[in-house]
């Protein structure tokens, strides 16, 4: 295999990476039945956060647990406002998203394009060894190693532990698992937290790796909104939210290789469109029910293992606030 | 409402509003600037004389055709963040109007803000399409097209329309004059057209949401569509039509940018207006009456950031982080006052 291409490869698999752990964090806290709808604006202001902290430090682990704490207080004003005052947990998510971004524009400008520490490339010994798939999955930094673990750990937690089965019950039937004396709100508001302090982790990997430093323009503003829907197309499943991450990081790789060559006869800017478009069709398909309708057309045998991988629906007690009857 | 319960929901609107003046100025004084000039600076720079009112002015029509078309897709139960990417396709259109068309004045100033009616109508009505038709849900929607929509610009400004000997790539070429709004006089530089279209357009929505059937319609499948459907509401035809209304209104605020504050396409030519749109309807509760006075103070506060930004270099984001400020602590207030003080008697 060619190196340009495995060099393609390794950066799909590296500027994917917060849109997975982002994905993950939302997952997470929207299988539990809470629509954090900040992620873009935790995600940017994580980011000056982790930055600024590892700048003034000098070190990248202040930065990463900066950024993390950033992320998770603003899932904890979401929490608090939105499951414990029960306000339109849109809004909420909407008005600090808008807030944060703002904020983080404010309070970077001090930190706007000046040098400080970044993430280092740690290849893993032995498996980088290995032929092509060393070179693309295990010559990276820790972020992307973490985001290795974080979809494992996560798949196992929802779909093979009890706590799991509890998280998964709160999100779809709330009341069912009250019942059997589970403090749904409690629970809520935790998984919330984690996820909120995995978007903020996302945002660090952008600025302390991926796209390093802090600029007036936050090259990461919008990823959050990309993130929110590729967890949408995912079907709330983490092996989907990677496999939507990479799908997203692999068109921006070829859109940038069209950019950089120089024959082409094409409005270069117009490439930027591409993931905007891609959202929206990933969305007609997973919303529509066109998933439904090609499932139909397949042989009996294949349709029912097809519709398992294939189905999206939102946990059913998605962002609805639940009040325990007294 | 009795003089207790007023003085209680005052209290859960003031002291938001204080809190967040206060934690404003920690922020200020925290990058080293005094608090006190920012707040004076942005007050004279707003109202100091009369070119300062009217850039205040020239705010004001943009943000209240905007938050005046946002109530009416709230009333429908719709999201819009779209209304960005509209301001942005109405710009688009009528910056193509501005630059091609040659048509006496009288006649290609009406044209061109119709066209950028008609360029935002049709962008919601593309979000409207993704909803009703695909199931897009209408904030992701929104949030893709405005990204297209900016993309789009860019690409018009860098490309086709920048002039044969070579332009910028952070605006096209000035406009030809007479594509420019005319303006009450040099020392009060506001569109008397924009001004009345803004006002009379402000009137027609607020007596259409109360009094017709259009409004009632709305009310209805914002409130419940299951059963306005059930009772016969057309409540796929009200969404849509609630998105085409914002959208024109939003269209011709992006025509406004361009034809009056520019006089030429600039990326991000909106500047964030519907953004800020959107939060002053939260502000409203989704009502159109408090709409043109909470546009008036953002536009005063507008206004005044500019001069606190050229005299002392506070980034004008400051704005953004205030207003958001004041929305989230008002959510967070309605949210205690329902849970820990709720009005005694009458229903809560």
């Amino acid at each position: 295999m060619s190196e340009t291409l495995i060099n393609i490869l390794a950066s799909i698999v590296a500027t994917a990476t917060p849109l997975v752990i982002a994905g993950i964090g939302e997952t997470i806290t929207e299988r539990a039945g809470v629509v954090n709808l900040s992620v873009n604006g935790s995600l940017v202001l994580a980011a000056m956060a982790g930055f600024a902290a590892a700048q003034a430090t000098g070190s990248v682990v202040v930065g990463l647990a900066a950024a993390a704490i950033i992320g998770m207080l603003i899932a904890l004003v979401l929490a608090f406002t939105a499951i414990q005052l029960k306000q339109d947990q849109v809004a909420v998510g909407f008005v600090l998203t808008l807030l944060c971004a703002d904020l983080a524009r404010f309070l970077g400008k001090p930190f706007v394009n000046i040098p400080g520490p970044r993430l280092e490339t740690l290849p893993i010994p032995l498996l980088s060894d290995l032929p092509v798939i060393g070179q693309v999955l295990f010559t990276h930094d820790l972020s992307v190693y973490f985001s290795f673990a974080l979809v494992l750990a996560t798949w196992w937690l929802l779909f093979r532990t009890r706590a799991g089965l509890t998280l998964r019950a709160i999100g779809e039937r709330p009341e069912t698992a009250y019942a059997r004396g589970v403090n749904v709100n409690v629970q809520r508001f935790a998984y919330t937290m984690i996820g909120g302090a995995l978007v903020g982790l996302a945002g660090a990997a952008y600025s302390l790796r991926i796209k390093a430093g802090w600029s007036a323009n936050p090259p990461m503003d919008g990823d959050g909104w990309i993130a929110l829907a590729i967890v949408i197309f995912a079907g709330w499943h983490p092996f989907r939210v990677v496999l939507g991450a990479y799908l997203l990081a692999a068109l921006r790789a070829i859109a940038s290789e069209i950019q950089r060559s120089p024959d082409v006869n094409f409005p270069v800017v117009l490439l930027n469109t591409l993931p905007w478009l891609l959202m929206i069709g990933t969305l007609m398909l997973v919303s529509a029910g066109w998933i439904e309708r090609v499932l139909r057309v397949l042989p009996e045998r294949i349709q029912r293992p097809a519709r398992a991988i294939l189905r999206s629906n939102p946990p059913g007690a998605l962002g609805t606030p639940f009040e325990p009857q007294r | 409402m009795s003089v207790p319960r007023l003085l209680n929901r005052a209290a859960f609107i003031l002291a938001p509003v204080a809190l967040s003046l206060i934690i404003t100025a920690v922020l200020i004084a925290a990058l080293g600037n005094d608090p006190l000039e920012v707040f004076d600076m942005t007050w004279t720079g707003a109202f100091r004389d009369s070119a300062r009112v009217a850039a205040v002015l020239n705010l004001w029509i943009p943000l209240t055709l905007c938050a005046i078309g946002l109530i009416v897709t709230f009333t429908a139960g719709l999201w819009n963040i779209g209304v960005e990417g509209q301001m942005m396709a109405g710009a688009l259109t009528a910056s193509w109007g501005a630059q091609f068309l040659s048509l006496p004045q009288p006649v290609l100033i009406p044209v061109c803000v119709g066209l950028g009616a008609l360029g935002g109508l049709s962008w919601a009505a593309l979000a409207g399409l993704l909803k009703t038709r695909f199931a897009v849900n209408e904030i992701f929607g929104g949030v893709a097209l405005n990204a297209i929509a900016n993309t789009v610009a860019i690409y018009f400004i860098s490309g086709p329309w920048q002039p044969p000997e070579g332009g910028s790539a952070q605006s096209t070429p000035p406009f030809p004059p007479d594509s420019w709004l005319p303006v009450a006089s040099a020392e009060f530089p506001v569109s008397v057209f924009m001004l009345a279209l803004v006002i009379s357009l402000t009137v027609l929505v607020i007596a259409s949401l109360n009094g017709t059937r259009f409004g009632l319609e709305l009310k209805a499948t914002g409130k419940n569509a299951k059963s306005a459907r059930l009772l016969g509401v057309p409540v796929t035809r009200t969404a849509l039509l609630a998105l085409i209304v914002c959208g024109a209104l939003a269209g011709m605020a992006g025509s406004h940018r361009v034809l009056h504050t520019y006089h030429a396409l600039r990326p991000l030519v909106s500047g964030g207006i519907g953004f800020y749109a959107l939060l002053i309807a939260l502000l409203a509760g989704f009502r159109a009456l408090p709409i043109p006075v909470l546009t008036f103070i953002l536009a005063a506060i507008l206004a005044g950031s500019t001069r606190v930004n050229t005299l002392l270099g506070v980034d004008p984001s400051l704005v953004g982080v205030l207003q958001g400020l004041i929305v989230l602590l008002i959510l967070i207030g309605a949210g205690v006052r329902q849970r820990w003080f709720p009005a005694k008697g009458g229903a809560a």
